[in-house]
Formats: structure tokens, sequence, C-alpha cells
């Protein structure tokens, strides 16, 4: 089932299969290590649910939910 | 033979620092790169006879034009064509690291990789096989334990021995790019156009990635430039049409997608993607989302008393010293203007200033151990919800904290905090607003209101005083941010590094570092501005038949008098009344007295006028000035009793005019040091100024506003 980032629950983990934008947020999302094919598992949440973070490529990385907004996520079930 | 030039790039957190310091030892120049914020490390390494330039170029993850670091770094290795690259990589997160080297490699200049955090890698059951990686590279790679001294001698043979190798490197980017690619190179190379910056593939990649920069330094040949659009936009409609995507998008899969290849046979992993370190435990108690937040104001609150109890005795010991100055200065100085401008100008102006040297050390120190265990990104991460409200973003927490947030902190090195703010606009934002927290010169202020005028309740007031700085910083961020600071706002994409016990070495280090920075400026502005303010605050001087006139009563006293105590004492209150008069009759009392009409809406009279322009010098000047203008002679910063005492009791001040003093000292133009950090940090003066007389106006409508209300009730 491929869900956005945005709602993926915590201690959930899936496969990046599409990061779908143009300009700056695409490009550090890509930077800091989100590329498709990687393996992502959601380590946690902010305290008001806002930013989100997760784990890629052995890495803790944070965003916001209006970032994790492009990207597209296949999980489980 | 002349030196070799040796560059050092990687990522943030690839232990890039520890390594250049494992380098260059202590003894490097910190400067800036020419014409932007962004600091500049350099040393000189000798090293079996050859001498070597090391540049420490900042830690970017990527070569956009997006970041100012990233233009910096990309810009100093393409004008300055050092001998080699040294790019640093984190073995436990090769993948990630490569891609910044992927972009390096193909400026085809020389470049060897330093292998680092291998022991880290190892622990995580992650094994590197760094001869297949160097073969299948195509370049050098030296193994690192950055933090243990590993492999220092290695990697200085590697920079001898691999300097001259440049060469090509081209990755493929797919049946959709690399035609246009071709097309693109030729172009450019038969026009030699940019060639003797950038490698020609490397120009086409950045017009299809549209990258700003290059593309502005492309339109000045406006016949090539648009042959290369127009190819880009033929590329980019076709992308669009078959694979709704965008060019940049394929480049960054490609090169993805060649690292995963590489690193297939190379990195063997032992671990899952949920494998939870250490770390990610400890993550899951330190931002749980209820308990986080206790637990960081636990931590801040913690670390905030440690930092006054820690720097209690040697600011003492400061002040006794520039004490005792004062008085070899008025023992060794004959009377007069000189003694005068050195006691009063120079050693009480920059000692005043330097006396709280200690309190920032302290300062820095925790904020060093707040950086290096990890703990920072922690907290802007769980706070950036809040921020990004008003407009700025969870980064915006550390300048805040360092200015004051935590009181007790400085504007200054607050403002500097701000240069690891991403966005421009977040950064421009919380640079204006950090000021307004309440810095260790603005504490003698409040105190001495408050123990004028509400002895009984200091703590809580203190307190008080805190949170509306904040509320108040924050509230002028977002009118800013809607209002004259233009600019969209940004991405906040942060990695939180795993937690890591910081070593004292590295602690002191950067402490130490920052505190230098702090005492240099006192050191040269402020002994330029305490030596302006002492002279308008001395000229034009008494009139002699003035001057005659105390003289006189002062022999009457020493003549009439006869018991020593009483006669010191009476002759030190007539000595008070003659500097409260020749303060009076000073430009700035006569500036004072003649702002008087306006001032008095707030209820401040001319003694209030002078001690908050004074303020403008450094803060805690206010309260000095006041003294001095209250005919008590010198007073101390830290003993405001008296002077308290004779507020409390004076007709003219009341709980309202306390509080309109509060509301003023707290909103009103940043001290000059900070003024023009601003202006430096920012690039323009226009910011400077801003803070200078609109926040001071805004500070005296609602200093006004107080007053009339409060004297209401
Ligand atoms: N385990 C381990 N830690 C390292 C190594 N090199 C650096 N570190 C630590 O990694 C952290 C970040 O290093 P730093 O040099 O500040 O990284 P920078 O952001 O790249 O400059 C520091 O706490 C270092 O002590 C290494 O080789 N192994």
């Amino acid at each position: 089932m491929e869900v956005l980032l945005r709602n993926m629950k915590v201690n959930q983990k899936g496969k990046v299969t599409k990061i779908n934008c143009e300009g700056e947020v695409c490009r550090r999302i890509r930077d800091i290590g989100i590329s498709v094919g990687a393996e992502i598992f959601v380590t946690g949440r902010a305290p008001l649910y806002d930013p989100v973070a997760l784990k890629v490529n052995d890495t803790v990385v944070t965003l916001r939910n209006s970032e994790a907004d492009n990207i597209y996520v296949e999980v489980k079930g | 033979m002349s030196a070799l030039k040796a560059v050092l790039a990687g990522n943030p957190n690839s232990g890039k620092t520890t390594l250049f310091n494992l380098i260059a030892g202590t003894h490097y120049k910190v400067a800036n790169y020419p014409g932007v914020t962004v600091e500049k490390k350099e040393a000189k390494v000798h090293y079996e006879g050859n001498e070597i330039i090391l540049t420490d170029l900042p830690g970017t993850y990527s070569l956009t034009a997006y970041s100012l670091e990233e233009v910096v770094a990309r810009d100093f290795i393409t004008t300055t064509n050092p001998d080699i690259i040294v790019d640093v990589v984190d073995a436990s997160n090769l993948e990630r690291n490569l891609y910044l080297a992927v972009q390096l490699m193909e400026l085809d200049k020389p470049l060897v990789l330093a292998l680092n955090m291998i022991d880290m890698a190892e622990k995580r059951n992650i094994r590197v096989n760094a001869e297949l990686l160097s073969e299948k590279l195509g370049v050098p790679v030296v193994k690192t334990i950055a933090r243990d001294g590993v492999g220092k001698k290695d990697l200085l043979e590697g920079i001898l021995k691999f300097k001259a190798e440049g060469r090509k490197f081209r990755i493929s980017y797919g049946s959709d790019l690399d035609p246009a690619l071709e097309e693109m190179e030729e172009i450019i190379t038969e026009n030699a156009f940019l060639t003797e910056s950038y490698p020609a593939r490397w120009t086409a990649l950045k017009y299809l990635e549209n990258d700003a920069e290059v593309m502005k330094k492309g339109e000045a040949f406006t016949d090539v430039h648009s042959r290369l659009s127009a190819i880009v936009e033929r590329v980019e409609k076709h992308l669009k049409r078959t694979l709704d995507t965008y060019p940049e998008t394929i480049i960054a899969d490609y090169r993805y997608g060649y690292l995963k290849s590489v690193l297939k046979d190379v990195v063997k992993k032992e671990n899952e993607t949920e494998r939870l370190y250490l770390s990610d435990k400890a993550d899951r108690l330190l931002t749980n989302r209820v308990l986080g937040p206790v637990i960081m104001i636990a931590v801040l609150y913690g670390l905030y008393e440690f930092t006054f109890w820690a720097s209690e005795t040697p600011v003492g010991w400061l002040e006794s010293f520039f004490g005792w100055l004062g008085g070899v200065a008025d023992a060794a100085l004959p009377e007069g203007l000189l003694k005068s401008l050195v006691i009063s100008g120079i050693i009480d102006g920059v000692g005043g200033v330097l006396g709280f040297a200690p309190l920032i050390l302290f300062m820095f120190f925790i904020i060093a151990i707040l950086e290096d265990t990890g703990y920072m990104t922690r907290i802007a991460y769980m706070l950036d919800r809040v921020f990004r409200a008003f407009g700025l973003q969870g980064s915006s927490v550390v300048p805040y904290i360092v200015a004051g947030g935590i009181a007790g902190g400085c504007a200054i090195p607050g403002v500097m905090a701000a240069r690891t703010i991403k966005g421009t606009k977040e950064r421009l934002l919380t640079i204006l607003t950090a000021p307004f927290m309440a810095c260790g010169a603005k504490l003698p202020v409040y105190a001495l209101l408050i123990a004028a005028f509400w002895p009984g309740s200091k703590g809580g007031l203190m307190l008080g005083i805190t949170l509306a700085s904040w509320l108040l910083a924050l509230i002028m961020a977002k009118l800013l941010g809607m209002t004259i600071v233009k600019g969209d706002n940004s991405v906040f994409i942060m990695e939180l590094p795993p937690y890591r016990i910081p070593t004292l070495k590295g602690l002191l280090f950067h402490a130490w570092e920052k505190t230098w920075m702090y005492v240099r400026k006192a050191g040269t502005f402020i002994l330029a501005v305490s030596v302006i303010l002492w002279a308008l605050m001395t000229f034009p001087g008494m009139g002699e038949e003035r001057a005659a006139y105390y003289e006189d009563l002062i022999a009457q006293v020493e003549s009439t008098v006869t018991d020593e105590d009483a006669q010191a004492e009476a002759i030190a209150e007539i000595e008070n009344l003659a500097a409260a008069e020749e303060l009076r009759g000073s430009y700035a009392g006569m500036i004072g007295t003649s702002m008087e009409p306006v001032s008095k809406l707030a209820g401040f009279d001319w003694r209030t006028n002078i001690a908050v322009i004074a303020g403008i010098a450094a803060k805690e000047v206010v309260v000095s000035t006041l003294g001095t203008a209250y005919s008590l002679g010198e007073v101390d910063v830290e003993e405001f009793a008296p002077l308290s005492e004779r507020l409390a009791n004076d007709p003219d001040w009341s709980k309202a005019t306390a509080l309109a003093l509060i509301v003023f000292t707290m909103m009103y133009a940043p001290c000059f040091v900070t003024m023009v950090v601003i202006v430096k940090e920012t690039g323009s003066r226009k910011w400077g100024a801003f803070t200078l007389f609109g926040y001071t106006i805004i500070a005296f409508i609602a200093a006004a506003i107080t007053y009339n209300i409060a004297s209401l009730m």
C-alpha cells in the first residue's frame, strides 16, 4: 500500500517510492539521504505531532509534515 | 617549493572539525569567506618538508545554490583551484556522505576520501571494504578515526601522494538526460563557456538542475546561454510529458542509484532499519511527546542555575581586579581630565563589559555541552511547531537562549548563533528579535528597579520579565515577518546526530573560541564608545565659579567638622552634589533635559534619559549612569542597594515609572556592539538603523502606555 509519509505512524516501516517535487524542498530531502528506494522507519513525532523523525541509512532525520507531503512510501498492510 | 593547497569538505557531523583540529592542531586562523559571514578556518601544516595549507570548507550535504554554505564551498574550490580535496565521509552513513562526494568528483579535481568514524560503523555491525570502495569510485580512500587521532599520518601521506591525480569522473544520468548532456557539453567546450571555472559537464548538469548561481553567470554570454536554456527547456517538457518529473529529480535518482550499486558489495550490514541503538532509545524518552518538554525545561533551568553559580566567583575576581586597577590609576595619575578619562571612561567602561566575560564563558560552555551532545537539535525538533507559528523555526531557539532566553545571556553571541539557521527569512527574523531577551547586562537594570519597588518578589518578577521577553520576541518576529521582512518561509529538514559524550577539551575549545571573540569586541568598540560617552558626560564642565563654590564648601567642612568619619561623609556628600550638577550641565545632561517634555509622557526625567541613552553603549551602564545622576557618585553595578532606596524615596519615581522603564529597557535599541554585529550578520546597515530608531520609538510608545495605565491604578 502506498501512503504519504505524513500519514505514517510511529514505529511504521516502509520503502520510499516517489519524491515528487521540484526546487529547494525536494533537493533538501534528497541531500539528507532520503532517496527513492530507501528504507525508512518512523522513530517519533514532536510534541505537537509535527515535525516527524525518521530513520534512513542508520541516521535519524526530521522533517515537517508539509515537507513529508512530497514523499510517497510503500508500507505493508 | 610552493605550499600545497588542500581543502577539507564533508557533511555536517561527519567529524570534519575534529579531523581539521587533528591535522592542524590549535594553530589556525579564523576569518570569513570574502563578503559573507561563513566562517573560514585555515592552517599551515608542515609534513616531511612540505608545507600544506589546509582550508576547512563549510559542512554541506550537497553543492547546490540553495544555501550560502554550499555556494561558498563550491566557489572556493572552483576559484582557488586547490591541489587536492579531502572529503570526510562518515562510514556509518556512506550513501548520503558519498552523495556529496559524487558532486565533488564531478568537479574533476584531485580528491581523497577520508573514511571517518570506522569505529562507529563497526560498532553498528557495518563493515566497509575500503579497498573495494576505492577501486569502484576510482579515488584513493584513507581510513580515519578522527576522535582518537587515528589515520592522521596516512591522510597526510595521501594528500602528498595523490595531489596531482585529477581525473574525469562521469556517471550516466540515463537515456533521457545523457544525450542532452552530451549536446550541451559540446556547445560549452566549443565556446569555452565558463570553462575557466567549471568542467563542461558540470555546467551542463547545473543548467539542467536550474542552478540560479551558475545560470546568472552564464547570462552574460547571451548566445550560449540561450542555446543551453533551449535544450533544458526541451528536456523539461519531455520529462514532464512522459514521466511527470523534473530533470533534477532524475539527476538525484541516478546519483543515488549509482551509489547504491557501488555500495552493494562494499558495505556489509548486519542490521535492520528499525534496529534501535542506545541513542535512539534515549530519544524515545528525551523527545517523548509528554516527557520530552518537561525534561527539556528541567535541563535548561538546571544549566542556567549552574552558569550563574559557577561564574559568580570569577566575576567577583574580575570586579576586584578592575577596582584595584582603578585604585592604581587613581594613585598614579594627577587629578584632572586625564585621570577622569582613564578611570571613568576606560577602566569603568571596558571593565563593566569585561567583567561579564566569565559569565559569557560559562554560557558558551553550556551551549557547547548542548551542541556537542546533540541535545540542541532535539530542542529545535521539539520546539519547531511552536516557533513556526511565529514565522521562525526550531533552530531559532539557540540564538534566543544564547541572547538571554534563560536570563543572563548576551545578544552579541546570540545574533551570531543565528548563522546556523538555514532559511534566510527565519534567520533575519531571529537576528532582529533575539536582542529582546533578558541579557546579562539588562539584569542589573531589572534588579535595581525590582529591589526599589517590589523588594519582596525578586525571583517571581525576574521570571516574569524573562517570560515577557520571550513573548515580546516571538510577537515581534510575527509582526516583522508579516510586514517588513520579506521572503518565503523555508525548509526545515535536519539531522538528529546520535547522542555523544563530549570531550572536555572540545567543550573548552568551543567556549574559549567564542568568548575570545566577545572579549576582542569589548576591547575595541566598547573602548571607543566609553570614551565618547565619558566626553559627553564630562564636557563642557562646571563653570569656575561653581567649582570654587564647592571647593569653598569642602574647605569649610574641613575646618569646622572635627570628627573624621563625619567629615569624610560630609565631603563625599558635597562631591556627589557637585558631580550631579556637573552632569546636568554636561552635553549629555543638556540632551537629557531637552528631551524631558517628551520623555515625561513615560515618566522619565532627564536623569533617566541620559541613563537610557548611555545604555546604548552597554545596558549595564544604565545603572551606573543613574547612580551618577542621583549624586551617589560611583555606583557599583552589583551593589545597587543605596540607589534603589534613593529611587524608592524619590517623589519623581513611582511603581508606574519603574514599570515603564522596565518595558522600555526590554524593548529599546540593542546595545551598540549588538547593532554592529547585526549590521555585519545581515550585511545591511538598514537593519542596524531599524533596531536603533524603530525599536526605540516602539519602546517609547509602549513605555508611555504602560506608565499612563499604571498611574491610573
Ligand atoms: N566515534 C567517532 N566519533 C567521532 C569521530 N570523528 C569525530 N567524532 C565525533 O563526532 C562528533 C561530530 O564531530 P565534528 O568534528 O564536530 O563534526 P562536523 O560537524 O563534521 O565538524 C564529535 O562529537 C566528535 O567527537 C570518529 O572517527 N569516531
